[in-house]
């Protein structure tokens, strides 16, 4: 039984009379300690499917089970618990609250999670010590700039030491040089023996893992584009992939 | 989340909106300071009107007054003898329920008093039993009541209050020390009389209260080796300025009091006046009955002894302080009432503000409630997110309503000075704190309940 099981995952939007499939009829299924990227044109239906994995947004059709729990069957506040325990999610916008300073950012799962003030400082510590932020403590999100702020959030999302990282478009925003320290540390994640999806428009970091899944027009593609992927090495001028070390 | 990081949650909250908070808390301030204050205003006025009540005799006590003829009795006005020691006696005698009688003969017009070269008119001066004193709820401080034999004897001798000694002999304030005339002569329209006894000092809790503070005051003063300090309290204007309004007047009346016995007020002052009847007729007679609550029994039994004793001539009348109590409660109740409705009616606006405040909270805040759904929050801890920041508004305000209140009351005084200090009671501020948190709590439920219903992805998309 895979950690992941997607069936027949539908979302359809509706707007003012005409039908929108963000997902059409995905069946996917994912299994433990798995590094996937996910790629595919903007609007296919990426976002969507990462929401719909991290228990954030609900489908229209078909059912989902990870780590053996129905969500379409769950209550709000066992999705708010699977959110809290089995899943980190690393935003594209960082979605840090500007109200906290970096260890209180980090610390809100572990609120949520019941855990004491002690424990919950000292694991903000660690993880914030993992992502190299450990200097920055007292410092707002504004007060940092893109990359702090990306590493702050995944510290946050793996503070509550879950299965399941799921990062959308995590170094989109970011320059190479930061988005290659960020994807090194989502491959020490995967190393550690956690299950890590990715998604990325950027054919290198996707070359980096050992799956690959394209999206288009809210199905998943039977063949991956291997430019998108970043396989194609024979067209000049392409980069070389990273190697997965 | 535990109950303690939400509340610090809520209070940093209140925090980084200083201002706004202010604004929506002060709703709840006057709402809570001015319930506190009404009530502090009303118990004062109640427990002066109680004190008052119970300075002239309580409920028990009831006055028999000659009255002019209802109109069908007019043709037998002669027959009519006005209230006498007669029915004193038979009172005494056959009206089981009335425990204590006691015949009054006032002089009036109000006569001139003179000693020392000075001169006062009093307010009340009358021939009295010895009973009276109890009747009347006096206290003899210094000397003696006049006795049995003294009105028998008709003796010139007479028992007076403080304030005609004030006026006669000097205030002790102003000597600076006690002035007991007991064994002085005074005269009465002239007529010498010896005083045998003077009565305590009657005040109001309240200006009990005063007096001593001044005196301590002046001690201090004293005591620092201060020199130049005004002696005493300020100079009387006569009679007794302030003191004269509501409740107090009933203490004043009691230490501008003369009594003399009975006898001497009828043969020596009243008797030998021109239109003086042959026979001794009361002003009043003042009875005391048995139980309050046989109060109609009671005024039967009167009423049939009096009427075999007057021939059936309806010439007399009673007066209950029943009235008076009964006005005083409907007083008490109608601006409890009223001071209630405002303060109620603040705390209502108090409360609208903060679900205001928290409504529009909420909207700033919605991506905010969507990060928190989405690393783990559920319904129910962003629901008591809410309603604690709701409530500590309410609780803060509420506090600072309370603290306010003592300055409202204050300022109230300083506008309108009343003989009756506000009496601020626990009950009031507990009501009044208690009522704050409510509204507090009710004003937030539905804010708090809308947040805690956001979708998360809808929430983390808001922007
Ligand atoms: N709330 C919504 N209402 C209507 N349509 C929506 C809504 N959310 C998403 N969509 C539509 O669903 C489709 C998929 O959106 P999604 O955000 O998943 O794309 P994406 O693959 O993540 O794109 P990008 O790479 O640009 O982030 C888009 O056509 C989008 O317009
Ligand atoms: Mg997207």
């Amino acid at each position: 039984m895979a950690l992941l099981e997607l069936r027949n995952i539908s979302k359809i939007y509706h707007l003012g009379g005409e039908e929108i499939r963000a997902l059409d009829d995905v069946s996917l299924d994912i299994g433990e300690g798995e590094f996937i990227s996910i790629i595919g044109p903007s609007g296919s239906g990426k976002s969507t499917l990462m929401h719909i994995v991290g228990c954030l947004d609900t489908p229209s059709k078909g059912t989902v089970r990870l780590d053996g729990v129905e969500a379409q069957n769950a209550s709000q506040t066992q999705l708010a618990h699977l959110r809290n325990k089995k899943i980190g999610f690393v935003f594209q916008f960082f979605n840090l609250l500007p109200k906290l300073n970096v260890v209180q950012n980090v610390e809100l799962p572990m609120i949520y999670a019941g855990l004491s003030a002690k424990e919950r400082r000292e694991r903000a510590l660690k993880a914030l010590e993992a992502v190299e932020m450990g200097n920055r403590l007292k410092n707002r999100p504004s007060q940092l700039s893109g990359g702090q702020q990306q590493r702050v959030a995944i510290a946050r999302a793996l503070v509550n030491d879950p299965k399941i990282i799921l990062a959308d478009e995590p170094t989109g925003n970011l320059d190479t040089h930061t988005g290659e320290v960020i994807l090194a540390l989502f491959r020490r994640l995967s190393a550690e023996g956690r299950t890590v999806i990715l998604v990325t428009h950027n054919p290198e970091i996707a070359a980096v893992t050992p799956r690959r899944i394209e999206i288009r027009n809210g199905k998943i593609a039977d063949k991956v584009d291997e430019r998108l992927a970043g396989l194609d090495r024979t067209k000049p001028g392409s980069p070389a992939p990273i190697s997965v070390a | 989340m535990s109950l303690w990081s939400a509340i610090l949650v809520g209070l940093k909250e209140i925090w980084a909106h200083k201002f706004r908070s202010l604004l929506t808390m002060l709703g709840i301030i006057l709402g809570v300071s001015s319930l506190i204050a009404m009530s502090a205003l009303v118990q004062g006025m109640e427990n002066g009107a109680k004190e008052a009540l119970i300075a002239v005799g309580g409920l028990q006590k009831l006055r028999v007054e000659p009255q002019p003829l209802p109109i069908e009795q007019r043709h037998l006005r002669d027959f009519a003898r006005g209230v006498t020691l007669d029915d004193v006696h038979a009172l005494q005698a056959s009206a089981p329920e009335v425990i204590k009688v006691s015949p009054e003969m006032r002089l009036e017009p109000q006569p001139t008093l003179a000693a020392n070269g000075k001169f006062h008119r009093t307010w009340m001066t009358a021939g009295v039993w010895p009973v009276q004193l109890e009747m009347m709820e006096h206290t003899i401080e210094h000397g003696r009541m006049f006795s049995e034999v003294d009105n028998e004897l008709a003796r010139n001798v007479c028992v007076i209050g403080t304030n005609i000694r004030d006026e006669l002999f000097g205030k002790p304030e102003e000597t600076g020390e006690p002035v007991i005339p007991i064994g002085q002569q005074l005269t009465i329209n002239g007529y010498p009389f010896t005083i045998v006894g003077m009565f305590q000092h009657y005040e109001s809790e309240a200006d009990r209260k005063a007096r001593l503070l001044r005196e301590q005051e002046l001690a201090a003063k004293r005591a620092a080796g201060e020199t130049n300090f005004a002696s005493g309290p300020k100079r009387s204007r006569g009679w007794n300025g302030g003191g004269r309004r509501g409740g107090n007047f009933a203490f004043w009346i009691k230490n501008n009091t003369v009594y003399l016995p009975l006898n001497t007020m009828w043969l020596k002052l009243k008797s030998g006046q021109t239109n003086a009847p042959a026979v001794p007729t009361l002003t009043n007679m003042e009875l005391k009955i048995r139980d309050v609550s046989r109060l109609n029994q009671a005024l039967t039994q009167i009423r049939n002894v009096l009427m075999v004793t007057h021939r059936g001539v309806e010439d007399f009348t009673f007066r209950t302080q029943e009235d008076w109590a009964e006005s005083i409660n409907v007083f008490i109740r109608n601006a409890r009432m009223s001071g209630g409705i405002i303060a109620g009616i603040s705390l209502l606006v108090g409360g609208i503000g903060i679900m205001n405040i928290m409504l529009a909270s909420i909207s700033e805040r919605i991506r905010e409630i969507g990060i928190r759904k989405a690393v783990g929050a559920d319904g129910a801890d962003v629901f008591i997110q809410i309603l604690i920041e709701s409530t500590v508004i309410a609780i803060v305000g509420g506090a600072a309503g309370l603290l306010t209140s003592f300055g409202l009351i204050k300022i109230i005084g300083m506008i309108t000075p009343t003989d009756n200090a506000p009496v601020i009671t626990v009950g009031s501020m507990a009501l009044a704190f208690g009522a704050s948190v409510g509204i507090g709590i009710l004003a937030g439920l539905f804010p708090a309940f809308k947040a805690a219903r956001m979708n998360v992805i809808q929430a983390l998309r808001y922007d």
